[in-house]
């Protein structure tokens, strides 16, 4: 009754909020960006007092299947779309590259304080369900002088459809045969072993929650919980810290980015480069027939590519390469 | 009707408005009983037109494949149906014993107020939200699973596979003692009223011979409100198989069997609760609604079976009309 | 005593403290819930936290205003729907018709009663958020509303079936009509009853969860009916299963307000009937 009151007594404020100059942008997908995507819509909402977007962290195969099905304005997603997916859907969306971040792996073993080291055959074993033990010797040899636990490894992975899971197998799928052919590359997989949480934000939770666990979460995530995270030895050799400047490298040796702007950088073979980075994505449809809506949009992107980027560094994802930047600029001109 | 009133005349005026109010008293409410119907009937339709593609490509393999493989595009519903069985029993293995126990002293130790007090507070738990209780139990009893009882249960039983394993405090175990809590209110409630229902002559005449009080209860009791506390244990299973939220919460999200207790699962609700918005693809989506088919059944029969029981036995054994 | 004599007593005495202890058990757990939720919750409670919209991930400082009021409009739309069809349902269940016809629709109701939320969360979605291309309130009332039907019809069935033959038989030797009588004097003598069963079935769908997750998901900002929607047990939801102690405390908080709001609204609802009877005024 009481709410049923209150209910009522706000109607009038309801409906005059949407109808009156505020254009709200409703968007869903990846948690791998989200830190900064709240970031940005929160200041752009500042700049622009009429434009609001609300953004659902629901994991990029939830942002790829509510833009197919059109219940949102756009999607994000850390794996882009295939040519499968695109073909059924009506608008094609365009592939707007809006930072790049790090997946890393994130433990939460209790009197380890430094840093591990994690081999890229460590890291497929520990995911297969080989490597059982933290005191295993694959894990030892990478780091000598630190006292590993005789514990479980309990291994933590994502339950829904998620572009950092993408990003993750298809690091492990370039690293590891046998990952390839038993588990592959996608964005939901049938995982060997482990537990499932929701988000990254739900991985970090069950990572801090439980002794002895491992999971694979964007850089932010970790930073934030103040949970401890490895460095990788990547393609060339040489142990990475993951970091905004280790991610720029990565995106730096990479191959020239494609005119679609559907690229995948992991196991870059750059010198100083972070083995698992990844661009991530804002899915756009070509065509926007609201023509407030796609102003607001356009603006934002714009927005986005010159003044957003500067935000990138505190939350430790790594800018868009200026050459990138560029291309994406001549890209909003498509949206029609 | 009107040639038997034909022998007191009436003004034909009167007679129809009467008549036509009622008509139209009745066609209004029939028409909201309807809509129970129409309802139900267009959830079923719904349900199996948007499982279509699943059903077609998997035929009867979908409730007895164990892959679920979005990349291969693989479905089977078994490692869900498994989950959901497993955590419902446990959750009646702890329960049933417990709630049968409590209502026979409410039924028949507790003096009346008391007994009347204490259901209300019982009953309080079935309004608990779902939410709320995997709130806590993530909080609370995982962490206590995890750090206290697991460890003990294997230091006990660790030679059983039930019982191997790693303890991660998510999983079947948890999920199960999370169910038990939630169902404790169903059996309690309706199994006190099934024993309140058994006529006073049973105890009466158990006692004359010179039983205890619980030999009475066990022998002349029990046995008359058998029925009814089945129906009661039906009740809470059909009500433990569609838990999603506390279950989701603790089991584990994984979506492979494992024979260990202490390992993660997941049960049909909640893989629905989990992947339902981000299916993306016909078939992933039509697997998932066809997991809702599945439950619908599943919850239909066992309720359908609770309902009659509790019907038989508050019509054989109720002094009340 | 025999020595068999004694064993029985034993027994006897035995069984019967372990029935009181499960009684207790089962009863403490409520208390224990209502505990730690108090216990956790109470710390969060600010003015802040009822005026505030939420805040970006990991940030301190926000509230959960919008999932309360999100709660409130979706509620409300559920009502609006749900009450008047179970209602009337509920008066042709108890007053009209034959054998078959309100068999089967009891039937009916009881199976809409039993089906799990999120399959009913499912139909909602097939129906409402995949024709409007969007998630919104009114999919989540929509879902809550088909479950208060059921309810709400067996409840008001219920009580006006107790309503005492004398009461329709008075009536009806003054001259009144079916629905006259229905109307005058069944449901006004039934209407603690039904407004009790009305009361119970909307604290219960207020603290669902499962048929809101794709119906109206969540929002970060104030929302209007047809935009997705927060909601103050999906809140709890996406909180207590982050990683942020600020949001944890949050869950906490906000599952004590949803708690509160549910056992106030039964305990009232269930003292309404036991002082009342069905007799009028």
């Amino acid at each position: 009754m009481k709410n049923f009151v209150m209910g009522i007594a706000v109607l009038p404020a309801l409906f005059t909020a949407t109808a009156v100059g505020a254009e709200t942008i409703n968007a869903a997908g990846a948690t791998f960006p989200a830190p900064i995507y709240q970031k940005w819509f929160g200041e752009y909402k500042m700049a622009h007092s009429d434009v609001q977007v609300n953004y659902q962290a629901i994991g990029s195969g939830g942002g790829i299947r509510q833009l197919q099905e059109g219940t949102v304005d756009f999607g994000a997603s850390d794996m882009p779309l295939t040519d499968d997916q695109m073909k059924d859907m009506k608008v094609k969306p365009l592939h707007f590259p809006t930072v790049l971040g790090a997946v890393v792996m994130s433990y939460n073993i209790p009197g380890v304080t430094a840093p591990l080291i994690f081999t890229p055959e460590a890291i497929a074993g520990i995911y297969l369900g080989d490597i059982k033990k933290w005191s295993d010797a694959k894990i030892a040899s990478a780091n000598p002088g630190v006292k590993l636990p005789d514990s479980e490894i309990q291994v933590i992975h994502r339950t829904e459809s998620s572009g950092t899971t993408f990003i993750f197998t298809d690091y492990l799928s370039k690293v590891s045969p046998e990952w390839k052919s038993k588990v592959g590359t996608n964005a939901a997989v049938a995982w060997p072993t482990g537990l499932g949480g929701r988000g990254s934000d739900g991985v970090e939770g069950l990572i801090k929650q439980t002794p002895g666990a491992i999971g694979y979460v964007e850089l932010f995530y970790a930073v934030k919980n103040k949970m401890a995270f490895g460095n990788v030895k990547n393609a060339a050799g040489k142990v990475v810290t993951p970091s905004f400047m280790s991610v720029t490298a990565a995106a730096a040796s990479s191959k020239e980015m494609p005119a679609d702007f559907r690229a995948s950088i992991t196991n870059a073979p750059g010198k100083d480069a972070y083995p698992i980075s990844s661009f991530t994505w804002m899915l756009i449809p070509s065509e926007i027939k609201d023509a407030a809506k796609k102003n607001a949009i356009t603006g934002f992107l714009q927005w986005m590519m010159t003044t957003g980027q500067k935000d990138c560094e505190a939350l430790a994802y790594a800018p868009l390469p200026k050459a990138v930047a560029d291309k994406e600029q001549k890209q909003i001109a498509m949206i029609k | 009707m009107a040639t038997s009133t034909a022998a007191v005349p009436r003004p034909a005026s009167i007679q129809k408005r009467r008549f036509g109010a009622d008509e139209v008293a009745y066609g209004f409410t029939l028409l909201f009983a309807l809509a129970i119907l129409v309802v139900t009937i267009l959830l079923v339709y719904q349900l199996w037109v948007h499982s279509a593609a699943s059903r077609q490509k998997f035929g009867f393999s979908f409730i007895t494949s164990t892959s679920w493989d979005p990349v291969a595009e693989k479905y089977g519903a078994l490692p869900f149906i498994y989950g959901t069985v497993i955590t419902s029993f446990l959750a009646l293995l702890i329960s049933v014993p417990l709630g049968i126990g409590a209502a026979v002293y409410l039924a028949e130790l507790a003096p009346p107020k008391v007994s009347n007090s204490l259901t209300f507070l019982v009953e309080l738990l079935a309004a608990v939200p779902s939410v709320i209780y995997g709130l806590i139990a993530i909080f609370t009893l995982v962490p206590l699973m995890r750090n206290y009882l697991d460890p003990a249960l294997q230091a006990v039983g660790g030679s059983l596979t039930l019982f191997k394993g790693r303890i991660f405090g998510y999983g079947y175990l948890t999920a199960g003692v999370i169910l038990s809590i939630m169902t404790f209110p169903f059996i309690i409630s309706v199994s006190r009223e099934a024993l309140m229902a058994v006529p006073r002559e049973q105890r009466e005449a158990a006692l004359a011979l010179g039983a205890t009080k619980w030999e009475s209860t066990f022998n002349a009791v029990l046995p008359f409100a058998r029925l009814g506390i089945l129906g009661s244990i039906f009740l809470a299973l059909a009500r433990a198989l569609g838990e999603t939220m506390a279950v989701t919460m603790v089991i584990g999200n994984s979506n492979a069997i494992q024979a260990s207790l202490f390992a993660p699962g997941q049960t049909i609700a909640a893989v629905i609760a989990n992947e339902f918005s981000e299916a993306t693809g016909n078939t992933y989506l039509a697997a998932l609604v066809e997991l809702g088919l599945v439950l619908f059944v599943l919850t239909m029969v066992i309720n359908g079976l609770a309902q009659l029981m509790i019907m038989v036995t508050t019509k054989k054994g109720s002094a009340k009309a | 005593m025999t020595s068999r004599n004694a064993r029985r007593n034993m027994v006897n005495k035995v069984m019967l403290t372990l029935c009181g202890v499960c009684a207790f058990l089962t009863v403490s757990t409520l208390f224990l819930i209502l505990g730690y939720l108090i216990y956790h919750g109470a710390q969060s409670l600010n003015p802040g936290f009822f005026t505030h919209l939420p805040v970006g991930e990991g940030e301190a400082g926000g509230g959960i205003a919008n999932s309360i009021l999100g709660t409130a409009e979706i509620v409300v739309m559920a009502t609006l729907i749900g009450l008047p069809v179970g209602f009337f349902a509920g008066v042709y269940l108890a007053e009209f018709g034959g054998k078959t016809f309100p068999f089967i629709v009891r039937y009916t109701a009881d199976l809409l009663n039993g089906i799990p939320s999120i399959v009913i969360g499912i139909f909602a979605w097939t129906v409402v958020v995949v024709p409007m291309h969007h998630f919104s309130a009114l999919a989540g009332g929509l879902a809550l509303s088909i479950m208060l039907i059921p309810i709400t019809a067996r409840s008001t069935e219920q009580f006006l079936l107790e309503v005492p033959r004398s009461l329709r038989e008075g009536a009806l030797a003054l001259g009144a009509n079916k629905w006259r009588t229905i109307a005058s004097v069944i449901v006004p003598a039934a209407r603690k009853g039904i407004m009790t069963g009305m009361i119970l079935g909307v604290a219960r769908i207020s603290g669902e969860t499962a048929p809101l997750l794709f119906t109206s998901l969540s929002n970060q900002y104030w929302s209007g009916f047809s935009e997705p929607t927060a909601s103050l047990p999906v809140t709890i939801y996406n909180y207590a299963t982050s990683a942020y102690e600020d949001w944890h405390q949050l869950a906490w908080a906000a599952g004590l307000v949803l708690l509160a709001l549910v056992l106030l609204a039964n305990i009232a609802a269930r003292m309404v009937i036991s002082r009342g009877t069905s007799l009028p005024r």
